[in-house]
């Protein structure tokens, strides 16, 4: 049996590792800060309808910007022990959650379909199982998903200043689809219940969009009938 | 194909919903009316989108239940642990110290195969720090008493190699029995067991029944190594031949419940505060030996932790805790230093009872040392 004294150096060391690797966490996640917040600028233009550029523009000009983020999380994975990927996982959890929301934003205005993860971690340079190494833990996936609604509901009134009276009744077609979704799960009395609470929020402003549009007949012939 | 899919998808809906709430099959179909109704949009059951979470929510009720699972296993230990505690503060002016020990370590064996091994099992594959905080308060709670028991068996701090040897456990199958038996005694055995008087004045204890308690812990170990067979007789069968030719630790499936260090401390920080119990009630027993050596070992804890630094935030409250124990402590030796002599033995556990609550043990409650 050791002494106190090696014990607790034993802990002094431990604890100096920890920090040392929660600094070097620290450096490489700031970039990926920097980096989601050039993307979300680049996407931001797609409320300014006046710019002539259309969305698929816009959209490759943020993919481009994706390299860098793969970079990123390749070296963070390498330094994230194996089997200790909660332990760290606060520190990038909220860049990682925004970056999803990026992606999901991106692929919708390109299919208007919802990405998958399979896509995302493929999008992220990451991957999809705990088993296989660095992935995307199915939290963050979904509270990426929850930003995007409240995107689209924004996306779907600038729309329709833009003249663009159609998209709102697919946003909203889309979003409610993913409220019937979320309410399948059964989730905790956590950070991802809080947030799912919002999205009724999304689905009324939506809701009320495509109304506003029905009383006044701007939705085309075929869209009102069904 | 897509409807087919989304068809097999809904028969999982309507049995998830069976089991849940006990709904026959169309009270389940109305509830998912009832459910796509109030999202306002006609929402396509088959869709990609809703096949896609109800893939997520078998996921997360997965996770879910085997958080529930943990918590549970925790609670229970928590619950044992507790116990033990209560169990080994009886040793304080006890005349059968031995067979307390002798009872707590086998209750120890007991809770690692009834509730450790099972939690070892849920583990076993995942993250741990994914689900540390559903056991770590019954973790903590039995690194306190290990490390209590340690202390009053060798007086000494058990150290987390120690701890976490025994949370590991080795899935053995019939084949490699023969084999396993000695290597598994000699591991637990090595330990060197002082005799424990030097804690405690009044245990003077005979030869015979020294070895007559190390004997019952040999018994309990065996049954802990046949129950543990028999737990693994079921499921373990692949690698049947592999263990029983070559008898290696590498070729033998472990699995362990995982002792972050700070856990460890964590534990260590509350064993303190049992030490200062003990010391209070061995005064109040009229030893006057104890309170001392308790004494001194928390001074060793608390010069310890006072010497490192990045201490995480849920250890430092515990060593403003430590800190007030440890005066605790000291005031208590004090006492009996200035009022010793004044006072015969059998009066002093008097002073203690009604200083208990005067000055004497009124610390500032406000002092924040570590900050």
């Amino acid at each position: 049996m050791s002494s106190t004294a090696e014990i607790f150096n034993n802990f002094q060391d431990y604890l100096n590792a920890d920090y040392d690797l929660r600094e070097e966490i620290r450096a490489v996640v700031r970039d990926l800060e920097q980096s989601a917040r050039e993307i979300q600028t680049t996407l931001q233009a797609i409320h300014q309808p006046s710019k002539s550029t259309g969305y698929e523009e816009i959209c490759q000009s943020a993919l481009s910007m994706f390299s860098k983020v793969k970079e990123n999380y390749a070296v963070l994975a390498t330094k994230i022990p194996s089997n200790q990927y909660y332990r760290y996982n606060d520190h990038w959890k909220f860049v990682t959650q925004r970056l999803i929301y990026l992606c999901a934003l991106i692929v919708y205005l390109r299919d208007e379909s919802l990405v998958s993860r399979e896509t995302v971690a493929s999008m992220l340079g990451v991957k999809t199982n705990r088993e296989d190494g660095f992935h995307i833990d199915l939290d963050d996936y979904l509270m990426g998903v929850l930003n995007l609604t409240s995107e689209l509901s924004r996306l779907a009134m600038n729309a329709v200043t833009a003249g663009d009276y159609s998209r709102p009744l697919r946003i909203s077609h889309f979003i409610g689809e993913l409220d019937a979704g979320f309410r399948l799960l059964n989730l905790k009395n956590d950070a991802l219940r809080k947030r799912f609470d919002g999205l009724k929020y999304d689905v009324k402003r939506c809701e009320e969009v495509v109304y506003d549009l029905t009383i006044r007949g701007l939705v085309g012939r075929e869209e009102k009938a069904e | 194909m897509e409807a087919s899919a989304g068809a097999g998808g809904n028969a999982g809906r309507g049995r998830y919903r069976r089991k849940r709430y006990g709904h026959d099959a169309k009270g389940s179909d109305r509830e998912n009316e009832k459910h796509l109704k109030t999202s306002m949009v006609n929402v396509d059951v088959n869709s990609a989108v809703i096949e896609a979470f109800q893939g997520f929510q078998v996921e997360l009720d997965t996770r879910n239940d085997t958080y529930e699972r943990i918590v549970k296993l925790s609670r229970d230990i928590t619950i044992e642990s507790k116990r033990l505690i209560f169990l080994l503060h009886r040793v304080t002016g006890s005349d059968d110290r031995d067979s307390i020990l002798t009872d707590a370590a086998a209750r120890m064996l007991e809770l690692r195969t009834s509730k450790f091994l099972p939690l070892a099992k849920e583990l076993k594959g995942q993250d741990p720090y994914q689900f540390l905080r559903a056991f770590s308060p019954g973790l903590q709670e039995y690194i306190e008493s290990v490390t209590f028991y340690h202390y009053l068996a060798d007086n000494q701090l058990a150290s987390l190699d120690s701890i976490q040897t025994g949370l590991t456990f080795t899935l053995q199958d019939s084949n490699g029995n023969q084999n396993d038996l000695p290597k598994n005694l000699q591991v637990k055995n090595s330990a060197p067991r002082k005799l424990p008087d030097e804690c405690i004045g009044n245990s003077d204890v005979p030869p015979s029944l020294k070895t007559l308690s190390d004997e019952n812990k040999q018994d309990i170990q065996n049954r802990d190594v046949a129950s543990e067979e028999c737990l693994q007789g079921q499921n373990c069968t692949t690698d049947k031949a592999v263990a029983a030719e070559t008898f290696d630790c590498e070729s033998l499936q472990t699995v362990s419940v995982p002792v972050p260090p700070t856990e460890y401390m964590l534990g260590v920080a509350d064993f303190t505060g049992e030490l200062m119990k003990m010391a209070i009630n061995s005064v109040g027993s009229g030893d006057l030996r104890t309170p001392r050596i308790v004494a001194e070992m928390m001074r060793t804890i608390h010069d310890a932790f006072a010497s490192i630094g990045n201490i995480p935030r849920e250890l430092r409250h515990k060593l403003r805790v430590l800190r007030q124990s440890l005066q605790k402590v000291e005031t208590a030796c004090y006492t009996m230093k200035v009022r010793g002599s004044e006072i015969p033995s059998h009066m002093l556990a008097d002073v203690f009872s009604t200083a208990g609550t005067g000055d004497m043990f009124c610390m500032d409650d406000n002092e924040e040392f570590y900050d």
